[in-house]
């Protein structure tokens, strides 16, 4: 093949932030009418890569040819004129502004602004992929996945060939991801390149028909996706041979530790959230929420920690060798320091828990600031705590004072989950703990979890992945509208049972 | 009681003219995701260096002066001095990516500093008060309309009796309304102060977006300095006449939650609340108290829309913040 028809090619590039190597000399292409799949492990440097293609960083070396001629990308603006668009794993939009405005913005045409032109080409573009949108609806009304299409139509709207995606699906339903490939399809066989960051290898597999690969800011290589398997791409991420096997020693003693009873929750416009929620948690056994997303599982967490107004209900404490106690009324402070804790990864990872601009050991000193005699904080116990985490999670970061905020996404989040469990807590709650982390990644975290378990702790784990949570729970509780669904031995249950209980009260309807 | 409510209205509009000009120029600015503080500054430079302009255009034409150019002249000076101080703030800000509050704070001090500095030295070097010949300051402070428009009965007085500026301010705040709603440059604009890596990442150059909405935004507020001085003040100079005046501004601002179209009613409204000690005095009520009184309404305003919740009524969100691209 001639070098001229690919339709991107990177040439020896590399970029440097500060004292980090995000990218070292990566040569890659792609060609027209294909799908990639850029895979690698959280800030191997995907994200920066696409950056430099999209006009967001400018490279410190190498070169980009755009159908086989060098071009210089300084600005966003230079690549849309290269047909490049970028849809950013943070979406890019102002949240007050209409769909329609967001999507003009920026483009240099004549005349006046009138919005009902423009929603009337919006339409039209969307009808031409598939696509479900108001022009007319603002921003902040939308779901994640509306936004995401808005961003798409965006770059579309542009007349763009080249389509970045930078992890995409890391947000959105089942349901949602296959409408999104359907149209990545429809776009592919129109003869657009498509390039797509994503963490999941079955949507690898499924929908992308070249992989390639970094590591460290190396490109490692590429594959045809029919000619590997995810064992292979897994070891080409890593660098070396992994096991995919989440281990699940038998529970060793189960005591109740938390036992919930009638828990009722309304939210602030007084919909019930919770509705007469009870179980136990046994310390020493991990259990797993599902649930399709917003069935309760974060209110029921954030009751736990003392976070929400509880109408009605109780939960009873137990700690090892003490007397029971009742933690409702308590302050979420109280709670914490009766050792549950709690580690929440939202959407937006820097939105719960940490502060962006101070370095790990700072984020440490919030969990510990008012522990001290003395009326001095300690910084020594912080510190050991920050490089604890540093070598446990592999956390990649020039150093334990360099600010999480410019962290890659997956390693703030190491930061997070690892500092709840530092706290030797005796009550572990997480939520979507390894939401947007490459599966390396993913499982040390389920790992961490299951030696937590081992020491006797009750771990309250709720989980995305079906798969995962069969594998790693000892017991599955399952919400649906609030209600207990039901709870499920997760050594003897099958993926179907348990998504019937997500679906439907009881999972009894359809037997 | 000898209360008029057509010369409150007719006084509150003249009063507020200067408010309008400064809240106006500043709510281009903040749109942008610029924080200037420095309005107090830059209305006491405007103040001055509009004075110094007439004064010295009035001192050489001698008796030929002409109004018009008097105006034009101290329009000019205020406006050039306002853009002259809001660049320094742009570069400090937006190149160094210095803070905006201490930026801000420094522009008022330098701003009220300079503004003295060249007050004084007029009045030295005439030795007594500066001020201009009785003509020019009629082109000034007289109405503009005919006489025949004023003598309609109640609309005349509170529709047709005004100076220039009150009615060149009403113009600039409806074109100002119109670009924000209707052009695309406005919607460019409010989205770099929405979000600067959104408006980035679509192309808009927001550094120059920036900078000439603070530059542009910063000498329409040094203009209702000017305003003030020429016209309340009787276009003389007095130390502490405009002190003050920049802060009710950037309180308005607030108060119109960010639109120029709410500056207008707002302003008068700014304007009646400052003179009320003269025009509604309550015995022994200190004129402290009345001073007050627009920012007890300014947080007023802020209680009421933070209880409702509204997007579209809260600040731009980039607000104060510096940007640069390759941040994370
Ligand atoms: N703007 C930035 N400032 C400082 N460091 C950065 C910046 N962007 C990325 N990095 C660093 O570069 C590395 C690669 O990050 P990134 O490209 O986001 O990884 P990925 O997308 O593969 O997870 C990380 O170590 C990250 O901390
Ligand atoms: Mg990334």
């Amino acid at each position: 093949m001639s070098e001229t028809t690919h339709a991107v090619e990177f040439r020896g590039i590399s970029k440097r932030f500060g004292s980090i190597q995000a990218n070292d000399s990566v040569d890659l292409y792609l060609d027209r009418g294909v799908i990639m799949s850029l895979l690698g492990e959280n800030g191997s440097g995907k994200t920066t890569l696409m950056n430099m293609l999209a006009g967001i960083y400018f490279p410190d070396e190498g070169e980009i040819l755009i159908d086989g001629k060098p071009v210089t990308i300084k600005s966003p603006a230079d690549a849309f004129e290269n047909k490049i668009g970028m849809i950013h794993q943070h979406f890019k939009l102002v949240d007050v502004f209409t769909a329609a405005e967001n999507i003009v913005l920026g483009l240099k045409e004549q005349g006046k602004l009138d919005r009902k032109a423009i929603s009337t080409r919006v339409k039209e573009i969307g009808d031409r992929y598939g696509f479900e949108i108001d022009p007319d609806k603002k921003i902040y009304e939308m779901s994640v996945s509306e936004k995401q299409t808005v961003e798409i139509i965006k770059v579309l709207y542009r007349g763009a060939d080249i389509l970045i995606l930078d992890e995409p699906t890391a947000v959105l339903t089942p349901q949602e991801t296959s409408k999104l490939f359907k149209i990545l399809r429809a776009m592919r066989d129109d003869g657009k390149s498509i390039i797509l960051i994503t963490h999941k290898l079955n949507e690898v597999m499924e929908i992308s028909d070249v992989v390639a690969v970094l590591r460290k800011g190396k490109y490692i290589g590429a594959v045809k996706t029919a000619e590997t398997n995810e064992k292979e791409l897994t070891e080409m991420m890593v660098g070396h041979k992994v096991s995919l096997n989440i281990e699940r020693p038998d529970p060793v003693d189960p005591k109740p530790r938390l036992t919930v009873a009638g828990l009722t929750v309304r939210d602030s416009e007084g919909m019930v959230k919770l509705d007469d929620v009870g179980f136990i948690a046994y310390g020493g056994e991990i259990l797993g929420i599902a649930g399709i997303a917003g069935s309760g599982q974060k209110e029921l967490l954030e009751s736990i920690a003392g976070l929400r107004h509880i109408s009605k209900g109780s939960i009873i404490y137990t700690p090892e060798g003490k007397s029971p106690a009742e933690l409702v009324g308590k302050t979420p402070m109280e709670i914490k320091d009766a050792g549950v804790s709690l580690a929440f990864v939202p959407e937006d990872r820097l939105g719960m828990g940490l502060v962006g601009g101070m370095g790990m050991t700072g984020n440490m000193m919030l969990r510990s600031w008012n522990k001290g005699k003395s009326i001095f904080v300690d910084t020594k116990g912080p510190e050991k705590l920050a490089e604890q985490v540093l070598v446990n999670l592999d956390v990649k970061t020039p150093g334990i004072d360099y600010p999480v905020r410019k962290l890659s996404g997956g390693n703030v989040q190491k930061v997070l989950v690892g500092r709840e469990i530092a706290q030797a807590p005796s009550v572990l709650m997480s939520a979507y703990a390894v939401r947007g982390l490459d599966i390396h990644t993913s499982f040390t975290i389920y790992n961490m979890m299951t030696e937590e378990k081992m020491k006797g702790v009750a771990v309250i784990f709720v989980g995305e992945d079906l798969d995962v949570l069969l594998e790693l729970c000892d017991k599955i509780l399952v919400l649906c509208g609030g209600k207990v669904s039901g709870i499920v031995d997760a050594r003897t249950t099958t993926k179907e049972e348990v998504g019937l209980l997500m679906t439907k009260l009881g999972g009894k309807e359809a037997n | 009681m000898s209360f008029n409510i057509i010369g409150l209205i007719k006084a509150a509009i003249i009063n507020g003219t200067p408010l309008l000009f400064g809240t106006s120029g500043e709510i281009l600015t903040e749109k942008s995701g610029n924080l200037n503080l420095g309005v107090e500054g830059l209305m006491f430079m405007g103040g001055a260096f509009g004075l110094m302009g007439a004064f010295l255009y009035g001192n050489a034409a001698g008796d030929s002066a002409s109004g018009a150019v008097a105006v034009a002249i101290s329009l000019l000076c205020s406006f050039g001095i306002g853009c002259i101080g809001s660049l320094i703030f742009s570069f400090l800000t937006i190149t160094l990516r210095a803070n905006q509050n201490v930026t801000g704070l420094a522009l008022t001090i330098f701003g009220t500093g300079v503004g003295q500095f060249v007050g004084e030295l007029m009045r030295i070097k005439v030795g007594g008060n500066v001020t201009i010949s009785n003509a020019l300051k009629a082109a000034f402070a007289e109405p503009i309309l005919p006489a025949a428009l004023q003598k309609i009965p109640v609309l005349g007085q509170i529709l047709f009796s005004y100076n220039l500026f009150v009615y060149l301010g009403v113009i600039m705040a409806l074109v100002m309304a119109w670009f924000m709603k209707k052009t695309r440059k406005g919607l460019f604009l409010a989205a770099v102060g929405e979000s600067p890596a959104t408006a980035d990442a679509a192309g808009i150059n927001v550094t120059r977006y920036r900078y000439l909405a603070t530059v542009i935004g910063g000498g329409i507020s040094a203009v209702g300095g000017m305003v003030y001085t020429m016209t309340i003040a009787g276009s003389v100079w007095n130390h502490s006449g405009l002190s003050g005046e920049g802060w009710v501004a950037v309180a308005l601002v607030i108060f119109c939650l960010w639109r120029p179209i709410n500056a207008l009613w707002g302003s008068a409204l700014f304007g009646a609340l400052l003179i009320l000690y003269l025009r509604l005095p309550i015995p022994f009520l200190p004129t402290q108290i009345y001073k007050i009184v627009p920012y007890i309404a300014t947080a007023l305003v802020l209680i009421m829309v933070s209880m409702r919740q509204r997007r579209e009524d809260q600040p731009p969100q980039g607000l104060g913040l510096n940007y640069f691209r390759e941040d994370r």
